[in-house]
Order: structure tokens, then sequence, then C-alpha cells
């Protein structure tokens, strides 16, 4: 498979007038179709920079994104960004908050909407189309959420830590949930997470970053042997732990 | 079943509990005013105090009569009340466009800031003769009044309040791929709608106020010119009169404009 993403010696630095901070330096790795990659590191070392680099939000000061769409183009509308919080807007219902890029954008043709009527129905929110996003549970507006995010109908989703807005035990549950839907939607998916028991839970490979200027320490591919699909299973995988302390190892000795 | 008609009874209660409440409250309003009124009256009657220099609820009524049958109750108050109208929707339009331009380009916002700290914090009273210089008397210095007095304090409190809409969420448009324009039709404005709702209750006391001494100034009619000529004539009646005719208008104003907030909760709602 090819990379659809490739990230080629990125380097970003902050600007104040008491002087330049450097945040990524040299971070270089790609992204194939279809692949969940986690990205950790130890916390402000430039992990929400890098995503908003590659979301096209911030542009690099050094280094290229290459990136392989079928057209060969970066367009924004092939990326969908998952904030930490839902942000669903109360003033709007919620099947007109799963529309707003499609409005933003000018694509409320019949087939994005029939697109987000079938996911709408996937998700079990068709009875919630017309509540309010405060009628909603924390899992249900992450469906929402997503609905929002994929009625774009992008190729790479980027999610910023995010369900942290959410209570431990709703966490678990919804972030395999969503994940659970995102592969099945076919997409390529890069996840922020400080939390590393997520991020071997969900991802099939973890790239960490080490401490301020980031740089890429370390790729670990992950392979699970799961016994069914519950929230808890790759958790409950005899792997789990070896992963667990070889992560918190790279994250823990700065040499 | 026994549980279940006790705790009817108990909402039952609570509710009559509730209705009592603002029976009570709305009775204990309506004693205030006429226990007020009649101690006014009163004591008036008896001479505890002089009606010649504070009126009494009789000579009020006797007042509006005559004012009626000259057929110059209504003219006055008429107005006032287009002028305040008029200056109040001048404000809300004035300060919406200066606002969204604030919000559009931060450069301007900042070179304006110390401006519009000044001018809203100077006195606008002091201003209204030179728009009589300006502007002669009449209909346009009135509005003018005022609109500087309620329009800097106006924009400011919009202005801030679009600034406080939570950055995720224009970080959100940006990321569905919109533009600043998006982020200001889809979130900023949407969600700063109750501070700008709060703000018009503000407005239209204070256009009030404006027009109310631009009518003390400049005009040859309206509750305002009302007060300067009773009291240049020495007919306190008229001043009093007056005075409690802009309560009942202010008063109005409020509850027109609480209506029209219901009827903007609904729509939002619908």
């Amino acid at each position: 498979m090819s990379n659809i993403l490739e990230l080629k010696k990125i380097g970003y630095s902050y600007h104040s007038l008491q002087g330049e901070t450097l945040a990524l330096q040299d971070i270089s790795f790609g992204i194939k179709e279809g692949e969940f990659v986690a990205i950790v590191g130890p916390s402000g070392c430039g992990k929400s920079t890098l995503l908003s680099i590659i979301a096209g939000l911030l542009k690099p000061e050094a280094g290229t994104i290459l990136v392989n769409n079928p057209d060969g183009s970066l367009h924004y509308p092939h990326i969908g960004y998952m904030l930490q919080r839902d942000h669903l807007f109360e003033w709007r219902t919620v099947y007109k908050n799963a529309i707003l890029g499609l409005e933003i954008n000018h694509m409320l043709t019949e087939e994005r909407l029939a697109h987000v009527d079938q996911l709408f129905i996937d998700y079990n929110l068709e009875k919630f189309k017309n509540k309010r996003p405060s009628e909603l549970s924390g899992g249900m507006k992450q469906r929402a959420a997503l609905i929002r995010t994929l009625a774009m109908d992008p190729q790479l989703l980027l999610l910023d830590e995010p369900f942290s807005a959410l209570d431990y035990q709703t966490r678990l549950m919804v972030s395999a949930d969503i994940c659970h839907l995102i592969r099945n939607a076919g997409k390529t998916m890069i996840i922020i997470t400080h939390d590393l028991s997520e991020a071997i839970s969900l991802a099939d490979r973890i790239i960490v970053l080490s401490k301020r200027p980031a740089t890429v320490k370390k790729e670990i591919p992950i392979q699970l042997t799961l016994q069914d699909d519950s929230p808890l299973a790759a958790r409950n995988a005899p792997e789990f732990a070896d992963y667990f302390k070889l992560l918190w190892e790279e994250m823990t000795n700065e040499s | 079943m026994k549980a279940d008609s006790q705790t009817l009874s108990n909402q039952e209660k609570f509710i009559q509990k509730h209705h009592r409440h603002h029976r009570q409250i709305f009775s204990a309003r309506i004693i205030l005013l006429l226990a007020f009124l009649a101690l006014w009256e009163i004591s008036s009657g008896l001479g505890l105090i002089d009606s010649f220099f504070f009126s009494s609820p009789s000579r009020v009524i006797m007042c509006i009569v005559k004012l009626w049958t000259e057929n110059m109750l209504s003219l006055h108050i008429g107005v006032t009340l287009v002028e305040t109208l008029v200056s109040f929707l001048l404000v809300f339009l004035i300060s919406l466009l200066f606002s969204t331009l604030l919000w559009y380009s931060d450069k301007l916002s900042e070179i304006l800031e110390p401006y519009l700290v000044l001018l809203n914090s100077l006195p606008k009273s002091a201003l209204a003769p030179l728009f009589i210089v300006w502007l002669g008397t009449g209909f346009t210095t009135i509005v003018v009044a005022g609109i500087s007095v309620a329009l800097f304090g106006s924009i400011i409190s919009f202005y801030t309040g679009f600034q406080q809409c939570d950055p995720e969420k224009i970080t959100l448009i940006y990321t569905l791929g919109g533009t600043k324009k998006d982020a200001f039709r889809k979130v900023i404005f949407p969600s700063s709608i109750p501070i700008m709702i709060s703000t018009t209750k503000v407005n239209i006391g204070l256009s009030l106020v404006g027009v109310i001494i631009g009518e003390f100034l400049a005009a040859r009619r309206g509750l305002g010119y009302l007060i300067i000529y009773g009291s240049q004539v020495f007919q306190l009646d008229m001043v009093i009169t007056s005075i409690l005719l802009l309560c009942i208008i202010s008063m109005g104003f409020y509850k027109g404009i609480q209506i029209a907030e219901q009827q903007i909760h609904k729509q939002l709602k619908a």
C-alpha cells in the first residue's frame, strides 16, 4: 500500500518577543492508506502543533508534506479534523450541526445529504436528528460530531486528544466505538493522545515523540491478539503489557 | 398506588405554593403603588406637603385630561416615542456594523480601542450644545443626542461579546474548510445573540435618556420639552405628569424587548 501522506523534515518554531521556541524538528514519517497511527509524547512537546500542520491550519517553517490524493493535491475536504470536544452548536439541531461542513462548502447536494441520512441511521441517531445537542449523551454527541466530519467524505481523519472531555468510563466506550466506526468507514486515522493504553488499544502503529523540540524518537508497530471487539479486549490482550512497558520506557527515558 | 397519590398531591402542593408566591408578589407590588398614591394624595389634601411644588395624583390626572383636551398629550408622547425608537434602531444597526468591522480587523480594533474607551466615558450631555449649533433644533439633533448616549457602550459590548466566543469553535469552522466570514456567520453571530439582547435592553433606556436631554435643550415638542417648559412657568403638575409618563414609557420599552427576546428564543428553538 502506498503512503497517502508523507511528512519530510517538518520543522516549526513559536515566536515571541522573548525569543524563538523550537517546537518541532526534522519530523519525518509516512501514513499508509487505512492505517491507524497514534502519536504520543510528553505534554507540551508539540503534538497538537504537528496535527495542525498536517491539517493545514499552520504552515510548517521547514520541510514539506506530500499528499497522495487521487488528484495529487492537498485539499482540506480530504482531511477531517476532530477536536478535543464535540463543539456541537446549541443553536442548531443535531442534524443542522451534522451538515455544517457541507453548508460552509456549498456542498448540500442530494447525494451528500443521503449519505448523512444513512450515517444517522447507521449510528442509531435518527430519532435525535431534530433534538438539541444538550439532549444527547456524551457518546451520542461524539457520534454526531463524527457524522459532521464524515459528511465531507475525508480520506484522512485527525483526532486531537478526542474524548478528553469525557469521564474515564464513558471515554473507554466512546473511543472504542468511534474508532470502530472510523475503521468500518474505511478511513485512515491519526490520533494524538497522552493516554498510552488508549494508543495501544486503538492504533496499528505508535509514533513516539521526544520532548521539545520534538523529533520522532521511535515507531512501534502494534499487533494484538484480540478475543472480541469489546472496548476492553485490547487491554486484555497478552501483548498489551509488553507494549505498555516498552512505551513507558521510551517516554520516561530521556537519553 | 398510595405512594402515587402521595407524590401527586405533593406536586399539587408545590404548584399551589408556586402560584401563591406569585400572587403574593404581584399583590404586594399593587398595594405598594396604591399606598404611595394614597399617601401622596392625602398628605397634599391635608396640606402636609405643598401641592403647588409636589403636585398630587388628582392634579396629575387633571393635567393629563387638560393635555388630552388640547390634543397635546398624544403629540408629546408620540414625538418622544418616535425619537427614542429611531435612535434605538440606529444605535443597534451602527453598533452591529462597527463591532463586526472591529472583529474582522484586529489592527483596526487595536488602533481604535483608546478612542472608543474615551468616547464611552465622555459625558454625552456635554456634547448636546454642540449638536444644536451644528444641526439646529429639532428631530435630527434629538435623535443624534439619543444615539450618542448609547452608541459607544453598545459597540464595546457587542465587540466584547464577539471576542468571548470559544476560539475552538472558530477553529472548528476552519477545520471544516470555512473562512473568517463563515466563522462570523455560523459561530460568532449566533453565539452572541444573548449578549446583544442584554445590551439592547440597556440601549433602549440610554436612548431615552439621550432623547430627553436633547428635548431639554432643542425641542418644541416631546416630554423633555414639557418638563423644561413646566419648570420654567412653574407648572410643576406638568413636570411631574411628564415624569410619570416617562416611567410608563420606559416600562413599556422594557416589556417590549422582553417579548421580542421570547420570540427570538422561540425562533431559535424551533
